[in-house]
């Protein structure tokens, strides 16, 4: 293992020394001490793992395309911005816009989200992003979803695990959440129906994966307690618009 | 009448300089017989010199020439002075009745030096300091004006031709070892004495001739490294170009040169790779100092001359040396009237330096102040 | 009681010379001619008419002439038509009226109202046929000073763009437009070393061979945005906003979404491509510097990075935040600029003039001196090459052109892009259409059109007495203005004429 301390050090000459690492030839990078420093594993490709230790600044693993990141901490905004592949998992919370526009790989939360979640979450061919959030979410989760999958689990309680405007723009992709939506938190788009066979099978795979993730032993979950959201339409605003 | 500064004037002329390269001081006289030559390329409404090392016993004072209005601008400038600098000497700048040269101005000369208070901690060199005061007087409508602010060193210049403006001046009685001088022919009629060429600023002394046409691209850059161009002249743009490249981004003549008068871009693509390199850099660098249009100029310090022509040869310039002797002027008529029979004579092309530097001087500046290199009279 | 569709032409049909050889039927990509079986003529369905002239034009009898249709409404001199049938139709729908292609307010055009100056006498024109005349062009950040290393060679410059001339095809995303006229204005800015931009269409795999000319825009909905898209171009550009519809977002329909635009995009066949007009991790000017970095960071440093506003009220002082924000080059886009599809109240109302918006940031960068920071790059509303030399004259380093270039491809400016079906095979996806344009002869088209205003630039130039384009810049001296109130000439920075 390759371990950067990156008490003091800027980005810029944080994110060089880590490029310098992989091209010598680094499978398992350990960053200690982080905080603030923006961009870390920014566009990069491979199988390497990065685990940080502390606070990464903004849109960490943005463009990534492949590598894992763990993070024994809280993480700040943007994570996995335009993400494509990769697996990011954080022991913390994470800030807003998680995952903004991010069209493939997993993102395993163990706390909560903060506003926007999932915005612009997109999937093509056989790239289907994954979303899991263990706490709660802030407002406008999965806003314009275009394709993917976003689980939020509302840790501890099950209780109004997402915020208002819920789903508002979604026109592709699924959202499983568990506990009760009012309608009045749902965006227009979206609508609530029961989670089918095929739903279960799926999240059970998802939560199997959340629990190894964080290695909890006990927690389980009736999978009866989750809701699924689905777009009305993948052509939401076909009828905004008309001709002069 | 508006008058320079409210409005662009362009303007013809003619120029002309010597240099001699181990420092041996001459009257004034040879440079009036040279530009007198070229009496017709003139009109009458402007003429100057700047002269080098024709004060010794000052070399290590500011010597500002002004022009005021009248007493009360030169009360109100001196009050200004006194705040600012310790003067060594002062009086009128001596003349004599010339029947061609009329409403003159009230024309002093100072030999200061910055309080140190005002350099204290090294933050700003005793140059700045200077460049900020004449800034300052010339943008006050006070009715004072610094025409020449360098060491060991003046411009004299007024409204008339220049063969009249240097006798007016009694020129033929300083000896110095650099002289440069300008007839203009400006196309209208403002009558101010501050218009007229040379333009100095410290001990840069510019005579041009040709109007250039990038001007307002020039002007816009440089203001935005605090230079006022008070004067709208061509003649004032190209000495705030030269003072940001040499003296206060200290870049060698060369490459100083290379931005007011680069290569064409086919020229650069097929030099080798270093030259290349340097050339393409100073160009994208400074692509807003290209100086575009037609000109020829004669750049004085105290380190030398350097004489320049635009890249394309729109305007004419002549070269000559006659052993320690550097000529350059307008045409080569104008150098033969003061010196007959020369070593060499040549015509620069586009583009071209050529070179008048006192012997001892450093070729490639390295950021030196013009002044820490003293020619001596 | 609805208006109905109202006919907004008038189809002409000579009887005597039309042969009804059905060639207008097949042509018009509107449905609005069809045989009848029983007669075995051509009849004409008015309303659904758009005038894009693609039955005129290719009927072999010259038999066919559209004409505006007769007014049947009454209108006077502050009820327009126009105002009367945005209002029957959206009371027939509820809906927001949607125009596509740009300029269609009669607000002044400030180009027309500015004037280029000549050299006589005092200093000499210059013969652009028969003497050099460089119109290379850098766009990017340039030190403040020409730094040198202690051998006296020069520290490495920012990147820059190095183009032959000062004009570039501003975004325009497949999807919107066809692939053919993708790989159109790319070989055209290929063989005349410039660029084109992707939009935010992402990059077809087609297109990757012309990366040295290629802008990769990024968009808030970053389709088809990876790493190889980020590294295939020459310079990023983040699409702030646009001319068109500052303030609105970007939405491509659904049914535009095909295989190739779905592969391209990388988003799911037949999906609405959403596209809002905030960057949700862009609120504020700090975040739009984590975007700009996190680029840079993502492409090592090696590519410029544009920031593409629209011109609006306070666009000096935004475009001050976005040089200081690490921006390499600032594209702004006028209120007259082009769009697939804009809402009509926005497009109307919406943003300021270029030539205003212009003037007021190069102004503003240069009294903050940091003009030298960032490259400005102008568009929204350039017609011809007298309005490029007015704009770099203002400031500009160099302009946009996307109308322009698509009616140099054969666009009617018919303004309906936005159904998808463009006869001329440029604004649409469908295969048929999309085939009438041949994408060779859209390059040949696209080039010689910049290569008319390359001479074009020239020859004023030259009048000028300027023979490099870098002495133009911001050469407001060259420039007086005839028409104008003394506050618009404020903002301009020009004198009048005569003055």
């Amino acid at each position: 293992m390759f371990t950067i301390n990156a008490r003091g050090v800027y980005y810029k000459e944080l994110n060089q020394m880590v490029r310098q690492a992989l091209s010598d030839g680094a499978g398992e990078i350990l960053i200690k001490n982080v905080n603030g420093q923006c961009y870390i594993a920014d566009a990069l490709r491979g199988s390497v793992r990065f685990t940080l230790e502390g606070t990464p600044g903004n849109n960490l693993a943005a463009y990534m395309d492949g590598p894992e990141v763990i993070i024994r901490g809280n993480a700040q905004d943007a994570v996995a911005n335009t993400m494509n592949s990769g697996t990011i998992v954080i022991h913390g919370d994470a800030g807003d816009t998680l995952g903004y526009a991010m069209r493939g790989g997993e993102i395993f939360v163990r706390g909560n989200a903060g506003y926007r979640a999932g915005i612009h979450l997109k999937e093509y061919g056989s790239k289907i992003p994954l979303i899991v959030v263990g706490g709660k979410t802030g407002d406008f989760l999965g806003e314009y979803m275009a394709g993917g999958i976003i689980a939020v689990l509302g840790e501890p309680d099950g209780l109004n695990s997402v915020g208002r405007w819920c789903g508002t723009g979604m026109h592709g992709g699924v959202m499983y959440i568990r506990g009760e939506v009012p309608d009045y938190h749902l965006g227009n788009e979206v609508r609530i129906c029961k989670p089918d066979a095929g739903d279960e099978a799926i999240l059970s795979g998802i939560l199997s994966r959340f629990r190894r993730h964080f290695k909890l032993s006990v927690a389980t979950y009736d999978l009866q307690s989750f809701i699924k959201l689905v777009p009305k339409s993948n052509r939401p605003y076909g009828n905004v618009y008309v001709d002069f | 009448m508006l008058r320079e500064g409210d409005f662009r004037i362009p303007s013809g002329c003619a120029i002309s300089g010597i240099v001699h390269r181990k420092g041996r001081a001459m009257s004034g006289e040879s440079i009036i017989r040279s530009i007198a030559l070229m009496h017709d390329r003139s009109n009458g409404l402007g003429g100057g010199f700047a002269a080098y090392g024709i004060y010794p016993e000052f070399r290590d004072c500011f010597a500002l020439h002004l022009f005021f209005d009248g007493q009360g601008a030169r009360k109100d400038t001196e009050e200004y002075f006194s705040r600012y600098f310790v003067t060594e000497m002062s009086g009128p700048i001596p003349t004599r009745k010339n029947a061609f040269i009329k409403n003159a101005p009230l024309i002093w000369r100072y030999f200061v030096r910055p309080k140190p208070e005002f350099l204290s901690a090294g933050e700003k060199s005793a140059n700045d300091f200077m460049v900020e005061r004449v800034m300052e007087i010339n943008g006050m409508a006070g009715g004072a004006h610094v025409f020449s602010s360098g060491k060991n060193m003046g411009a004299f210049k007024g409204v008339g031709y220049a063969e009249d403006i240097g006798d007016f001046y009694r020129l033929d009685e300083y000896r110095g070892h650099i002289w440069t001088a300008h007839g203009r022919f400006p196309t209208n009629t403002p009558g101010w004495w501050g218009g007229a060429h040379p333009f100095t600023l410290l001990d840069w002394s510019v005579v041009h001739n040709g109007e250039i046409s990038s001007y307002d691209a020039n002007r816009r850059f440089l203001e935005m490294y605090d230079y006022q161009c008070t004067l709208q002249t061509d003649t004032e743009v190209i000495a705030y170009i030269f003072d940001l490249l040499v003296r206060r981004h200290g870049l060698s003549v060369d490459i100083a040169a290379a931005v007011v008068a680069p290569p064409f871009w086919s020229e650069i693509d097929r030099m080798p790779p270093d030259k290349k390199e340097m050339y393409r850099a100073a160009r994208i660098v400074y692509s807003s100092l290209l100086i575009n249009g037609p000109f020829s100029i004669i750049l004085g310090s105290s380190r030398g001359i350097l004489a320049l022509n635009d890249r394309i040869k729109l305007r004419p310039l002549t070269a000559a040396e006659k052993g320690d002797f550097l000529y350059v002027a307008s045409e080569e008529s104008a150098i033969r009237e003061i010196c007959p029979q020369p070593d060499r004579v040549w015509m620069p092309r586009g583009g071209e330096l050529v070179w008048g530097l006192l012997a001892g001087s450093a070729l490639a500046d390295s950021g030196a102040c013009p002044e820490e290199i003293n020619g001596t009279a | 009681m609805g208006f109905g569709k109202r006919a907004l032409y008038a189809i002409e049909r000579d009887s005597e010379s039309c042969t009804h050889c059905r060639i207008c039927v097949r042509q018009c990509a509107n449905g609005v001619y069809r045989l009848n079986p029983n007669t075995a003529k051509v009849t004409s369905d008015e309303a659904a008419c758009v005038n894009c002239r693609r039955c005129v034009e290719f009927c072999p009898a010259g038999a066919l002439a559209i004409r505006p249709a007769l007014a049947e409404t009454i209108s006077n001199s502050f009820w327009t038509r126009q105002d009367l049938r945005a209002i029957q139709s959206q009371a027939d729908s509820g809906g927001i009226l949607l125009v596509g292609m740009g300029g269609g307010s009669s607000i002044p055009s400030y180009f027309d109202r500015m004037l280029l100056n000549a050299s006589q006498v005092t200093n000499p024109s210059i013969d652009p046929l028969r003497e050099p005349m460089e119109l290379r062009t850098f766009l990017g950040r340039k030190p403040v000073r020409l730094e040198l290393d202690e051998k006296g060679r020069p520290l490495g410059l920012p990147p820059q763009l190095e183009l032959e001339l000062p004009v570039l095809f501003s975004a325009m995303s497949f999807g919107s437009v066809s692939l053919n006229t993708v790989k159109a204005l790319a070989a055209a800015a290929q063989s005349e070393q410039t660029c084109y931009n992707t939009g935010e269409g992402g990059l077809h795999r087609d297109l990757y061979p012309f990366g040295k000319n290629t802008i990769c825009q990024v968009a808030s909905g970053r389709f088809g945005v990876d790493i190889d898209y980020l590294n295939a171009g020459a310079a990023i550009e983040i699409k702030i906003g646009q001319g068109a519809k500052p303030g609105i977002g970007g939405h491509l329909p659904g049914e535009k979404v095909g295989d190739d635009v779905s592969e391209t995009r990388m988003i799911p066949l037949g999906s609405d491509a959403i596209s809002p007009a905030p960057h949700h991790d862009i609120y504020s000017i700090e975040d739009l510097r984590q975007l700009v970095f996190s680029l840079k960071e993502a492409t090592v440093y090696a590519k410029p990075i544009i920031v593409k506003i629209a011109a609006v009220h306070n666009v000096a002082a935004i475009a001050s935040g976005i040089a200081r924000a690490g921006a390499d080059i600032i594209a702004i886009d006028g209120c007259r600029g082009g769009t697939g599809a804009a809402p009509l109240r926005t497009r109307e109302h919406v943003g300021i003039p270029i030539e205003l918006a212009l003037a007021a940031v190069d102004s503003r960068l240069r009294a903050e001196g940091i003009r030298g920071e960032v490259s400005l790059v102008a568009g929204g509303g350039i017609r011809h090459s007298a309005d490029v030399v007015k704009a770099i004259a203002l400031g500009a380093d160099a302009v946009y052109i996307a109308t322009s270039a698509l009616i140099a491809l054969g666009c009617r400016l018919c303004q309906k892009c936005y159904t998808g079906r463009c006869g001329w095979g440029i604004a649409t996806q469908v295969p048929e259409l999309v085939q009438r344009l041949d994408a060779e002869e859209g390059a040949r088209r696209a080039a010689n059109l910049l290569r008319a205003w390359k001479h074009e630039i020239k020859e004023m130039l030259g009048g000028m007495g300027i023979n490099a384009l870098e002495s133009l810049r911001g050469n407001r001296l060259m420039l007086r203005g005839v028409g104008m109130s003394d506050n618009e000439l404020r903002v301009l920075g020009i004198r009048a004429a005569g003055e």
